[in-house]
């Protein structure tokens, strides 16, 4: 229980009916926030007092709110995952925000051709899933398997290995980038398998795969600008972008796979 | 009469002479044969996968926008097994015992002991797969200590053990999904089971985004919802996370095993006020290096409560770490409900530590004075980042505050040994069903049931059933495809129609402080019995008219919740009758009427040695309460002690 005051906030939030809708800007109060409380906490309330006044509550995704399952996509003042570093929304509080001069804070939905909008701040991503399941996998089937300690892998390429698949799919990477482009999101799960001996069979084929299905989803090109980096809520790192890069031109060469 | 279907013959040789047994399914005539998976979690997503791979055809569904989010993601510490790595004295015999002694025997010797014997195999898959697992310098993976255990068998990612294991599956499924053998039905959630000639054949679901309601057909539907710990409102679980599925088909004649048998995690950050949505777990891996402690004075701890004196101001004197009192040999790792109790003692005591007196302190000074900053940030860094991001304190600095919160049921569908509930052709696996965590689930054996159900338990058992089941489709014109969508169209008219003041989240609010005040962390009979009248009494107003707006043909936040609550509303009544009968207390299950001379746990085995299955009579009868007897031969019944 907090001893704090609570906070007054004035929301701009996109409104858009559905994907064919024309969306606009419409501005909502939101009194007595809790500096505690979460920011999805504080659109808890803004909601239950539209219910209340017989209106559409707005509508946003989100889930696990403790910042793993990559459901909360939204863009605050500008900034996927909002202001703080290395958080999604779920994880961002209103202590983080100014509520002098009326507190205004701008909501938008992840913008990008590949992401249309569902309905106000809820985007479609699966994209993201067909890019995985064009190749982000090991081939393997269930069982008839050796034990998990034949393979030693040093302690360094799997903590690498770990680092690249932390992503969480949430698009932040996307929303940050000015082409929209999914080279992070794909580079992540691509380095995962190249770094470890278990992926290496299928390591030109995956890239090769992931990267064409990336393209046709109608993601942008990358320009190596990093928005993707800094406002990954996981910290995924623009080496991997590097890496697969690598790895494309390579398997794009060889003629064996 | 039950017929749990456990095999005869010795344990160790069960569950191989079992498979032996089964009945199989020609590869050729595989593609014949439609499944159904609800939930996308640990068990679902890798039943369906591994149905994929064995050329059955597969629809899965999930309410989330991708399988990739289903809440197994959100789990933190680790996943058992026997490998014994460590030649700490680690077996399959002693993973089994630690379970059946860690779920205060309440459940079966044969479930478990094949969940204990498959526990490797996860490991060999999941690395097969790519999970990258911590490894040590010398290449080899590495293990940590969980609660209820005195080896270290529980292998982790980071603190991101479940993401990286859903993950492993999540890719499996997606292959499949590329192959074209399962199809994905994202934003897409069950609202009904269908039932024909007594067998499930199909489900009815609703698209959340169009809201369209749609028939599904198969020869054989396999839920993997996971729990319903939400009930509570406050949970660990994620917002969406709900018991309908299971619920419904309860309704429609499967048995429900153990409903009260809730889990409230030790390590969760305290409730900050009336705001909050949800609560957040610690991983109970962090109790490998945090002491648990409060003040040794309700003085000291009024002070802290007033913010008066620091924490680290306290002596070490002064500070009472109750654990390692209480239970030298086992300290701070005991079970999960052991420790719960405890801190809610202390803090019933007048010790609790924060603003609310409803916090105790987890401190990692010493570990930190042992091995310095910087290997605990290693271990549990994204841990220690999270805590600091939501309470905006430093636990470099200062102790955590911690205190118990709804985390997980062990209660669930009632299945056999083949996972199959009592409606034929319907399967229950992961934390759907009630079958192998008893009274009290040990860390680290969600993950490892969820993908034994779904890798290595389920591929087997749903082919004896469909080889002894026709190729002939269900079209879903059938009649009673007819009726099941009849009955969710009429449910969702009467929500929708509904005239009333509240929302679905006030009825949700009032009915999780119902529960966690009366069906929570200690019962007694008066109020279970209060409860259960004030269930029903918001129920009856719950009906009477709920706040809901707009249509059901497009996304619908307010119908979603409503539909979910209306079934919440029904089974916190079961979970209060479900108390109301086991006059032991076990497990989680803590019965205040039923304790020790010392307060622990007191279970009464001549009395309560069963499994209560209860089964739905109509909605104006009371429910009524089969047993199965649970068997023990192999393990003796012992007053669970970890002093």
């Amino acid at each position: 229980m907090s001893n704090h005051k609570g906070l007054n906030f004035t929301l701009k939030v996109w409104r858009q009916k559905n994907a064919a809708a024309k969306g606009e800007f419409k501005e909502y109060p939101v009194t007595n926030v809790s500096p505690d409380s979460s920011f999805l906490e504080m659109l808890d309330i803004m909601n239950e007092d539209l219910l209340h006044k017989g209106e559409d509550p707005v509508y946003f995704d989100h889930d696990c709110r403790e910042g793993i399952c990559g459901m909360c996509s939204l863009f605050i003042n500008g900034r996927p995952h909002g202001p703080g570093e290395e958080i999604t929304v779920c994880q961002l509080h209103m202590r983080e925000f100014n509520s002098q001069d009326g507190g205004v804070i701008t909501i938008e939905p992840w913008r990008a051709a590949a992401f249309p909008v569902i309905k106000d701040l809820v985007v479609d991503r699966t994209a993201f899933d067909r890019i995985q399941q064009a190749g982000g996998y090991v081939s393997i089937n269930t069982g008839g398997i050796p034990d998990a300690n034949a393979i030693p892998i040093p302690k360094e390429i799997a903590d690498k290995a770990m680092d690249a698949a932390t992503c969480i799919g949430c698009g932040a990477c996307v929303a940050a980038c000015k082409n929209a482009s999914a080279m992070l999101f794909v580079s992540a799960k691509v380095s995962q398998f190249s770094l470890l001996p278990q992926g290496q069979a299928e390591k030109s084929r995956r890239v090769l795969a992931m990267v064409n299905q990336m393209d046709e989803e109608g993601f942008g090109a990358c320009t190596n600008t990093g928005a993707c980096e800094a406002e990954c809520p996981k910290g995924v790192s623009l080496e991997n972008i590097a890496r697969m890069n690598r790895d494309y031109f390579g398997a794009a060469l060889s003629t064996e796979h | 009469m039950l017929d749990n279907k456990i095999p005869q013959g010795p344990l160790a040789e069960k569950w191989s002479q079992h498979k032996f047994n089964l009945k199989l399914v020609n590869p050729a005539n595989k593609r014949k044969y439609d499944i159904i998976v609800v939930g996308t979690g640990l068990a679902g997503a890798s039943a369906a996968a591994s149905f994929g791979e064995l050329g059955y055809n597969v629809k899965a569904f999930c309410y989330q926008d991708s399988a990739r989010r289903a809440h197994s993601i959100a789990a933190q510490g680790g996943i058992n097994a026997a490998k014994n790595y460590k030649n700490d004295g680690d077996s399959i015999f002693r993973l089994f015992y630690d379970t059946i002694k860690g779920g205060d025997y309440r459940s079966r010797e044969a479930n478990v002991y094949r969940l204990a014997e498959v526990s490797n195999a996860i490991i060999d898959q999941c690395v097969a797969q790519g999970v990258p697992f911590a490894r040590e310098y010398g290449g080899l993976l590495d293990n940590r200590s969980f609660g209820g255990a005195q080896v270290s068998r529980t292998f982790y990612a980071k603190g991101q053990t479940g993401q990286q294991l859903l993950l492993g599956a999540y890719s499996a499924l997606s292959r499949q999904v590329k192959t074209g053998k399962v199809k994905l039905y994202t934003r897409n959630e069950m609202l009904d089971l269908v039932l024909v000639d007594g067998k499930a054949r199909g489900i009815i679901t609703r698209n959340l985004v169009t809201g369209a309601i749609e028939r599904h057909s198969a020869h054989s539907v396999v839920l993997a919802t996971g729990g319903y710990g939400n009930v509570f409102f406050l949970s660990t679980n994620a917002m969406g996370c709900n018991g309908t599925a299971a619920w419904r088909a309860y309704k429609k004649g499967a048995q429900f095993g153990n409903p009260c048998f809730t889990q409230i995690h030790p390590t969760c950050i305290p409730v900050h006020g009336t705001q909050q949505s949800k609560l957040t777990l610690m991983s109970e891996s962090l109790r490998n290096d945090g002491r648990v402690w409060v003040p040794k004075t309700v003085e000291m701890a009024q002070k802290l409560q007033k913010g008066e004196i620091k924490p680290t101001e306290i002596a070490e004197e002064d500070r009472d770490y109750y654990l390692e009192r209480i239970y030298p040999s086992f300290g701070n790792l005991v079970p999960r409900d052991v420790a719960s109790r405890n801190a809610k003692n202390m803090c019933d005591a007048g010790k609790g530590v924060n603003e609310t007196g409803l916090a105790v302190f987890l401190d990692f000074k010493t570990a930190i004075e042992r091995d310095g900053e910087d290997v605990i940030r290693a271990k549990y860094g994204n841990l220690f980042q999270m805590y600091e991001k939501i309470t905006d304190d430093n636990p470099y600095k200062t102790p955590m505050m911690i205190y118990p919160a709804i985390h997980y049921t062990m209660g669930g569908l009632w299945v056999d040994y083949n996972l199959m509930t009592t409606i034929p052709g319907l399967y229950a696996i992961g934390e759907c069903n009630f079958s192998d965590h008893g009274g009290n689930r040990l860390g680290a054996s969600a993950l490892m049931q969820g993908l034994a159900d779904g890798y290595f338990v389920i591929p087997y058992t749903i082919g004896d059933y469909l080889a002894q089941t026709s190729y002939d489709k269900v079209p879903t014109s059938h009649p009673a495809f007819e009726e099941a969508e009849k009955e969710v169209r009429d449910r969702i008219n009467i929500l929708l129609t509904s005239k009333g003041e509240k929302t679905p989240d006030e009825f949700h609010k009032e009915l999780g402080l119902i529960m966690w005040e009366y069906c929570g962390m200690a019962r007694n009979e008066e109020g279970l019995k209060k409860a259960k009248g004030m269930i029903q009494k918001l129920r009856k107003e719950y009906w009477a008219g709920v706040k809901l707006i707009g249509i059901n043909e497009e996304m619908n936040l307010t119908l979603e919740k409503a539909l979910r609550i209306a079934d919440f509303l029904e089974l916190g009544e079961l979970m209060v009758d479900d108390a109301l009968t086991r006059t032991e207390s076990c497990g989680g299950h803590f019965r205040e009427e039923s304790q020790t001379p010392e307060g622990e746990a007191l279970r009464k085995d001549d009395e309560f040695a069963f499994v209560s299955c209860w089964e739905y009579q109509g909605d104006d009868q009371p429910a009524k309460l089969n047993k199965e007897e649970l068997v023990f031969e192999n393990v003796k019944l012992t007053q669970r002690s970890y002093k």
